[in-house]
């Protein structure tokens, strides 16, 4: 009874200070922001935002509301984060791939990508690629033409797009006046910062993937092999289903980083959470509540991308991949 | 190809790790059907001369061929040569992603072309030979070592090998289940197989080989037929080899 009360205790005490603390904070801003003549709680949110969003893939006018605002940011913070952890992926598992051939030269290449990549902050490096689309490219009239339809210039990256008016073909884009007309343009804000967190979260994949294929007995291979499959074969057949359980766990804190990552954007002025927020917050005043529901928004994307692979991860336990 | 020339031929092989040299001019014939069985103190090169035959290590000097091709680092040449001989390893190496069917079928379709219904009908007559077929649809981790062992026999069946590799395949089984993978093994020999196995399993070697191959040291210092090798071992190191191995 004693020493249970003996363990007990100092946790109490422990908790106690915490809610005082809290309580105490609390009533403290809501004392301040009153004084201050701030209205608490979110009713900002069906106010008026009156600004503008550059880019946007859901409907939104100044006149809409913040709360609108906050859902613009989100969906862009979502497109960011889904494509950059595929692309991610894709590169990472190429990259780790590479590290282990037995090329000299493409396995170096490899692991010079990995070490610089990972050493070097990732904002910098964001700034780096914003300044290369923004600053270095050239005006559309002489954008670079890096293969037919990707057009480069400081207008962004043109990318043509499949139509299905009148049957099925390639929206081409095309210089018309001063910009490009037809396919899609992708900002130099979005450009910089998707490839700037694909190259960045890649070199960790990347690592993660050697050791995902570092971690399968060499035996495998060898048994692949010798029925006369390809190495490359025994890679993508054998080794990478296997190597995908040791893959997954540290996969799933390297999406969550890319995620949180993404909010690096406010620094080049992509409109996402973060920047929709700090624009919010700096209009309205109600930083509290902006910003407990960014938290609570990056927490919530964190929980799901968390819970998406584990579901997967189980269920790939369950194909017998238990042993 | 006529049927006289040899299955599988080595001639002065030579392989070395950094300063260390395993073989050391290994000559060996292997003719069509013929079951040779290899043994040896640890660290002789058993392992290392099997596994040049389908280039699991690379030779640096001498001749090996296989079938009449012979192995150069030509890929087309290596994939080839492995398609056509199967390997049993001591540690079964199965897929564990795989289901039993699955780690048969899958060389066969994707190497070989073989159609899926053909391969798994193929498959399964495999595993009847083996006496396994109730487990076609497990995975590896939920047999025994026996079991995996007459599944790992039947995986390398099922590409139909001309010739078949075993390093040391009952090593790592508990006793009571050597039997029963030696016994597909004695099958596969009367069914005319051309067979090297490395293993210390004498009662195996004295029923089914042709020849025996004693290594030591890199070399190859006898090859006698077993009635001789067991009676009158010329070498010095066979004779104590054998008297280890036989246990007085
Ligand atoms: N990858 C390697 N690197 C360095 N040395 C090696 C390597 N593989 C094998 N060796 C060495 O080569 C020698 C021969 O090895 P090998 O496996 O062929 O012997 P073995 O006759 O099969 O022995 P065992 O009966 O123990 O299986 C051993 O001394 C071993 O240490
Ligand atoms: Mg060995």
């Amino acid at each position: 009874m004693t020493a249970k009360l003996r363990i007990l205790l100092p946790q109490l005490l422990v908790l106690a200070i915490v809610v005082g603390l809290g309580a105490y904070l609390i009533h403290n801003t809501l004392d301040n922001l009153a004084r201050q003549g701030v209205a608490t709680g979110f009713a900002y949110l069906d106010r008026e935002a009156a600004f503008e969003i550059g880019e946007k893939l859901i409907p939104y006018t100044s006149a809409d509301s913040y709360g609108r605002a906050l859902l613009v940011g989100l969906a862009n913070t979502l497109e960011v984060g889904v494509l950059g952890c595929i692309l991610a992926t894709i590169l990472g598992l190429i990259v780790g791939v590479a590290r282990m051939s037995r090329n000299w030269l493409i396995r170096h290449i490899a692991a010079l990508y990995i070490q610089a990549i990972r050493n070097v902050p990732l904002l910098l490096q964001l700034f780096v690629w914003w300044d290369l689309f923004r600053v270095s490219a050239p005006p559309p009239r002489q954008a670079w033409q890096i293969m037919p339809g990707f057009f480069l210039s400081n207008r962004g990256l043109t990318i043509p797009l499949p139509s299905f008016e009148g049957g099925f073909h390639w929206d081409i884009p095309h210089l018309a006046g001063f910009n490009f007309a037809g396919g899609h343009i992708v900002t130099p804000e979005f450009a910089a910062l998707l490839i700037g967190l694909v190259i960045y979260t890649a070199a960790f994949i990347a690592e993660i993937v050697r050791a995902g294929i570092e971690g399968v007995s060499k035996g495998q291979t060898e048994a692949a092999l010798a029925l006369g499959l390809k190495p490359r074969q025994a890679l993508f057949l054998i080794v990478l289903p296997q190597a995908r359980r040791i893959i997954l766990p540290p996969l799933i804190t390297d999406y969550q980083a890319l995620i949180k990552n993404s909010s690096l954007a406010v620094a080049i002025g992509f409109p996402e959470l973060m920047a929709i927020t700090n624009t919010t917050l700096n209009n309205t005043g109600q930083a509290i509540e902006a910003i407990s529901l960014m938290m609570i928004i990056y927490l919530g994307l964190s929980l799901i991308t968390s819970a998406l692979l584990n579901w997967y991860n189980a269920r790939l336990a369950l194909k017998g991949m238990a042993r | 190809m006529t049927g006289t020339d040899p299955m599988i031929s080595l001639s002065n092989v030579e392989k070395r790790y950094g300063a260390f040299q395993v073989l050391k001019g290994v000559s060996l014939e292997v003719a069509r059907g013929e079951k040779v069985v290899v043994c040896g103190p640890s660290g002789s090169g058993k392992s290392t001369m099997i596994r040049c035959i389908n280039r699991l290590e690379r030779h640096e000097a001498g001749r090996i061929t296989v079938d009449g091709i012979e192995l150069t680092d030509d890929p087309k040449q290596i994939e080839a040569i492995r398609r056509d001989v199967g390997m049993v390893f001591q540690q079964f190496n199965l897929f564990p992603h795989l289901t039993v069917l699955q780690n048969l079928t899958l060389a066969p379709v994707k190497v070989r072309g073989m159609k899926e219904r053909d391969a798994r009908d193929l498959a399964m007559q495999l595993l009847e030979t083996v006496r396994i077929p109730e487990q076609a649809d497990k995975y590896p981790g939920q047999l025994s070592g026996g079991q995996q062992q007459r599944v790992a026999i039947a995986r390398a069946l099922a590409m139909k090998p001309k010739a078949m590799l075993f390093d040391e395949p009952t090593s790592a089984l508990d006793p009571e289940m050597i039997k029963e993978v030696l016994d597909a093994m004695v099958a596969l020999a009367g069914q005319g197989m051309t067979m090297i196995v490395v293993t210390h399993e004498m009662g195996f070697a004295r029923q089914v080989a042709d020849k025996i191959v004693f290594m030591d040291q890199g070399q190859i210092v006898e090859e006698a037929t077993p009635t001789d090798f067991f009676s009158k071992p010329k070498s010095e190191r066979a004779q104590l080899f054998l008297s280890n191995i036989l246990g007085h």
